[in-house]
């Protein structure tokens, strides 16, 4: 059974207003169901309080509640173990913590941290940042023409060099290619290096099993997955959060506090210091659950029909470059693309006043750009409340505007 | 009122005073980073006055019809009024609502300006926040 979508459209607010915006932007966050809103303003109206502190019944319930929540994120992407799920700030701070504690811990000078040149901005700056503090190299995956991770090249660089950490997406918010992580994850085993997996889209498009990738760091954030923002995910393996030393420093993450010293707190609390995002981590299980309530190939098989439809319209049109690979199968969740002689905020400027939403810029891979010859492209992307008819007014939005920018 | 408006995008099909100038005593380049516009600025003074211009760049339609628009403007200028325009000066000469999203596509222009000119006086360059905050005389 398809998805039904005027049904999930009538379960965002947003969607339900009389002009609703052609939102085609889900990769850079996603509109927010009314169960997720609800859950949020129940919390705040009926039981607001900080969580493990306190023995009053507000407090009890809102503990309960936050918990729940990581029982909830736990089962989701099949962790072992409810404690191996942190919440953070979101999916860039998730990166940040296993840059600042376990890799400032277990990496030395000369080890090589190994990226993909698909690689979002939060999966890049944190391990320059972690080679300047630390002599440690950073090695790049490059990709092929239509933005393919040449699997090929990892071989190579696993055995020249000392690989201790491998960081890739699961899903490029700029080709919609999704590496292989699972065959990455062995390669990365075998020599004897780790893997971080940049969740943040791959997440919302298809099922994620931390035990069938046997990865050992999953980062994700709340508000691209219908929740809110101001939450990130970390799934690590139990036995790494044990031998990695505290994140930020404060309460909640403490055992015990003398005037000499502190001994950090188990995890997850010796890596969530201070009051934590408990709204939103009632929110993002809400957003879990209400997602549970459609199967993975259904709204995998909704959006392919959005992937094919727009790759058809952008093809057929004059000047349209699109970026990634060519084939609408081969790829989820967005579409970028260029045309010749119009600068893409042009494009999206006008777009946008016809209240279609695209993204415009570099979509924080300026790398990846780079290498691709593009200095900016504008890109499509989906969610399970999209629409073909969506797909035909962007269509006409785009003749509209390219009508007007043309030269 | 329409960000593109036929004035700017008759400026952006059709660029006034595009190209190199050969004889330029001051050639300078400025960027908008985060959207990838680029500007370069080339400026011939004679007796105090702007007596040439001509500039090159990519970028989107704001930024591109902002440097012709200026350029056009600035041609017989005194070296004096062209030190002295300011970002209002700017608006009212592309004539368009300029919102926080290309506010900095609408003053790449000036940004190149000001940097061209305190180049020429052997002063230090201003950075964006400058540009975008100066205040009128």
């Amino acid at each position: 059974m398809a998805t039904n979508t005027p049904d999930v459209r009538s379960q965002f607010t947003a969607l339900r207003m009389k002009a609703p915006p052609v939102y085609l932007d889900c990769a850079a966050t996603a509109q927010t169901p009314d169960a997720v809103i609800d859950a949020m303003d129940e919390y705040y109206r009926t039981y607001c309080a900080n969580v493990h502190r306190g023995m009053h019944g507000l407090t009890e319930r809102a503990t309960l509640a936050y918990e729940e929540a990581r029982k909830t994120v736990a089962s989701f992407v099949g962790a072992m173990y409810t404690s191996e799920i942190i919440f953070t700030k979101n999916c860039t701070e998730a990166i940040n913590l296993v840059a600042r504690t376990w890799a400032e811990e277990h990496l030395q000078k000369g080890d090589t941290v190994v990226l993909s040149l698909l690689e979002h901005h939060s999966n890049i700056v944190p391990w320059q940042q972690l080679a300047t503090r630390k002599g440690v190299h950073v090695e790049w995956i490059p990709v092929d023409k239509e933005g393919k991770i040449q699997t090929g090249e990892i071989d190579a660089i696993l055995q020249r060099a000392t690989v201790k950490l491998v960081c890739v997406t699961g899903l490029s918010n700029v080709t919609g290619s999704r590496p292989d992580i699972a065959s990455m994850t062995k390669k990365a085993h075998d020599a004897g290096a780790l893997i971080l997996v940049d969740a943040a889209q791959l997440a919302v498009h298809h099922k994620v099993d931390v035990q069938e990738i046997d990865c050992d760091f999953l980062t994700f954030s709340g508000h691209k997955l219908y929740g809110p923002t101001g939450i990130g995910v970390l799934y690590a393996k139990r036995d790494l959060l044990r031998n990695m030393p505290p994140f930020l420093g404060g309460g909640m993450m403490i055992q015990d506090v003398t005037m000499e010293g502190f001994t950090p707190a188990e995890s997850p609390a010796r890596f969530e210091a201070g009051t934590p995002p408990i709204a939103q981590a009632i929110g993002l299980k809400a957003a879990i659950e209400w997602l549970s309530g459609y199967s993975w190939e259904e709204m995998e098989a909704h959006e392919q029909t959005l992937m094919t439809a727009c790759m058809r319209v952008l093809q057929r049109m004059d000047g349209v470059s699109v970026i990634g690979p060519h084939s609408a199968t081969e790829r989820s969740g967005c579409i970028s693309f260029t045309v010749d002689g119009v600068h893409p905020h042009d494009l999206t400027d006008l777009l946008g006043q016809e209240g279609i939403a695209l993204r415009a810029g570099h979509h924080c891979a300026q790398p990846l750009h780079k290498h691709l010859g593009v200095p900016a492209t504008s890109r499509v992307s989906f969610g399970i409340y999209n629409t073909e008819e969506e797909i035909d007014l962007l269509e006409k939005g785009m003749k509209k505007a390219l009508d007007i920018l043309k030269i | 009122m329409d960000l593109y408006a036929e004035n700017i995008l008759d400026h952006y099909r059709d660029p006034r005073h595009k190209g190199v100038l050969a004889n330029a005593d001051i050639t300078h380049s400025e960027a908008n980073i985060s959207c990838g516009d680029e500007v370069t600025l080339h400026i011939r003074i004679e007796d105090n006055r702007i007596a040439d211009i001509a500039w090159e760049g990519t970028g989107c339609a704001i930024s591109q019809a902002g440097i012709s628009i200026l350029c056009e403007e600035l041609h017989g200028m005194s070296v004096h009024d062209a030190t002295a325009l300011t970002k209002e000066d700017i608006y009212e000469l592309l004539g368009i609502p300029v919102g926080p999203r290309r506010f900095k596509c609408a003053l790449l222009c000036l940004h190149t300006l000001k940097n061209a000119l305190h180049i020429c006086e052997g002063e230090p360059v201003q950075d964006w926040l400058q540009t975008v905050e100066i205040e009128d005389e």
